[in-house]
């Protein structure tokens, strides 16, 4: 037990001077700014597709199971449509979206560095005088909570696309009454806690990541380990930060 | 000139490094040759920083590494150009940009400027044509060519080679071993080469030094491993039969005179 809360203490030390070594002035502003939209693009655009489909169908399947399970003869109609959306919003589109990205991201970043670290590509750059974290770490961080924002917002659309979906194809329930519960009681303060919270798991997934990857030591056995914990790791704290931010921010 | 004193180096308790004392000399190419596992990428390591060293200093011209404050160390870097034993291309740019990259990132000079060297390294290197393709689409040979254009670009006092001959058939070897001698030649550069590929010993080593197991055996020129007594040494170097054929024609030579 002292061993394992000593090893985690260690890790946690290990990430922070890390973090430490990342958070520093770019070296060359033009460089920072070049790698910081390839990695918008890579982690953020390019999983725009993946969070459009999940979204698409879990909207549609709440919606479903919400006009199953919750609709009654003495609950108004607008039930359905309303706990959709406050699920997509609180919780689908900020935090398990955060969930599934982890997955996506966190072990690309994992790889990517770790990679970078057996081929001793990170020993090259450490030679030529540059900061590897800051110049490998920072511009994924700092893409990837630029562009979670903008993930989140697509998701909670799509989702909402997909109740929709059930409505006019499905028949699950009438569009109307659909969009009366979107509507009612809109809280605008949501959307914001939406998107506050994903820039916190934008942060976690990113630096964790990049941590385990970053800190390979070892071979390709060892990418693959550290991808995995990656994952692993950035999922866990997600979820642990979301009570905390969930409970912070509901008191705001 | 780069001076190592009373180095060791552990890797939990175990040690590495026993007591090493060498001085690479300036403008010529220093061979650290010894077994698999005889440290010499260790040593090498502590060389240029990438690790701490667990006792003693690695001196550049009188001044301790280890003791530089964090300014002083990168100014060290950038005298310091490196081939590593896999050539450690960045495989997301192509060969040009790798080339380019410690201009990119350290060079006041406008960006025409730093195409036009980055070509001429290429050019030394014969792989201009080549330099629009991506890192993973060359050979073995063609990437440690690359590496060492990367290694030059900025002009560097010293140039540290790990392995820079492994993976590659002879005739690469060879043309390599040319490059790093031409290189050091025409740079003046201080060249430090971890090998033990008993061609580039003979061909471009002009100072050798013998690592066996994490201490300093023997230290010479490539001419007086042939008449070395270190039994060591020679079990290393005579291990093919070529050297061994080599030493044969020479001890029969000197026995007719």
């Amino acid at each position: 037990m002292v061993k394992l809360i000593v090893k985690n203490l260690t890790v946690f030390g290990s990430y922070l001077i890390l973090m430490g070594r990342t958070f520093r002035r770019p070296e060359r502003m033009r460089m920072f700014l070049k790698r910081y939209v390839k990695e918008m693009a890579q982690l953020g655009v390019d999983s725009i597709p993946i969070v459009l489909l999940i979204s698409f169908f879990i909207g549609a399947v709440i919606c479903i199971q919400m006009k199953l399970n919750i609709a009654s003869a003495w609950m108004p109609k607008w039930t359905t449509g309303y706990v959709t959306r406050e699920i997509l919003l609180l919780e689908f589109s900020s935090s398990i979206m955060c969930l599934i990205l982890a997955g996506k991201v966190g072990s690309n970043i994992a790889s990517e560095l770790g990679t970078m670290r057996v081929t001793q590509q990170i020993d090259a750059l450490d030679i030529m005088g540059v900061n590897s974290a800051s110049y490998l770490i920072l511009p994924k961080v700092a893409g990837l909570v630029t562009i979670m924002p903008f993930l989140v917002i697509f998701s909670s659309v799509f989702g909402i696309l997909g109740a929709y979906g059930t409505a006019f194809f499905g028949k699950v329930l009438s569009p109307q009454d659909l969009t009366i519960g979107l509507q009612h009681s809109f809280n605008a303060w949501f959307m914001w806690m939406s998107i506050i919270k994903s820039l916190f798991f934008a942060f976690i997934i990113a630096s964790v990541s990049s941590y385990f990857g970053y800190s390979v030591k070892g071979g390709s056995f060892e990418v693959g380990k550290a991808s995995t914990d990656a994952v692993v790791s950035s999922s866990v704290l997600v979820l642990f930060s979301d009570v905390f931010l969930t409970q912070i921010l509901s008191q705001i | 000139m780069i001076e190592v004193k009373h180095l060791c180096k552990s890797f939990e308790g175990k040690r590495v490094l026993k007591d090493i004392n060498a001085t690479f000399e300036d403008g010529k190419i220093n061979l650290i040759i010894g077994q698999s596992g005889s440290g010499k990428t260790v040593l090498m390591k502590n060389l240029v920083g990438l690790l701490e060293p667990t006792c003693g200093e690695v001196l550049y011209d009188g001044r301790n590494f280890a003791s530089m404050n964090k300014r002083e160390k990168i100014k060290m870097y950038r005298e310091m150009g490196m081939i590593f034993q896999s050539a450690a291309l960045f495989d997301s740019m192509s060969v040009l940009e790798n080339v380019m990259f410690p201009l990119d990132m350290f060079s006041p000079m406008p960006q025409r400027d730093r195409v036009k060297r980055a070509q001429e390294c290429l050019a030394r290197v014969n792989l201009m044509d080549a330099q629009n393709k991506q890192s993973g689409e060359l050979s073995g040979g063609m990437q440690k060519r690359v590496a060492i254009a990367r290694a030059i670009v900025m002009n560097p006092k010293y140039l540290f080679c790990d392995e820079p001959n492994s993976g590659l058939d002879p005739k690469t070897s060879l043309v390599i071993d040319e490059l790093l001698s031409g290189i050091t030649k025409e740079f003046g550069m201080t060249t430090i080469i971890n090998t033990h590929d008993m061609n580039s010993v003979m061909g471009i080593g002009e100072k050798i030094i013998f690592l066996y197991k994490g201490r300093v055996e023997w230290t010479g020129t490539k001419d007086d491993i042939m008449s070395s007594e270190n039994k060591r040494l020679n079990d290393l170097v005579f291990a093919s039969d070529l050297f061994k054929k080599v030493k044969e024609v020479e001890n029969e030579a000197e026995n007719e005179e």
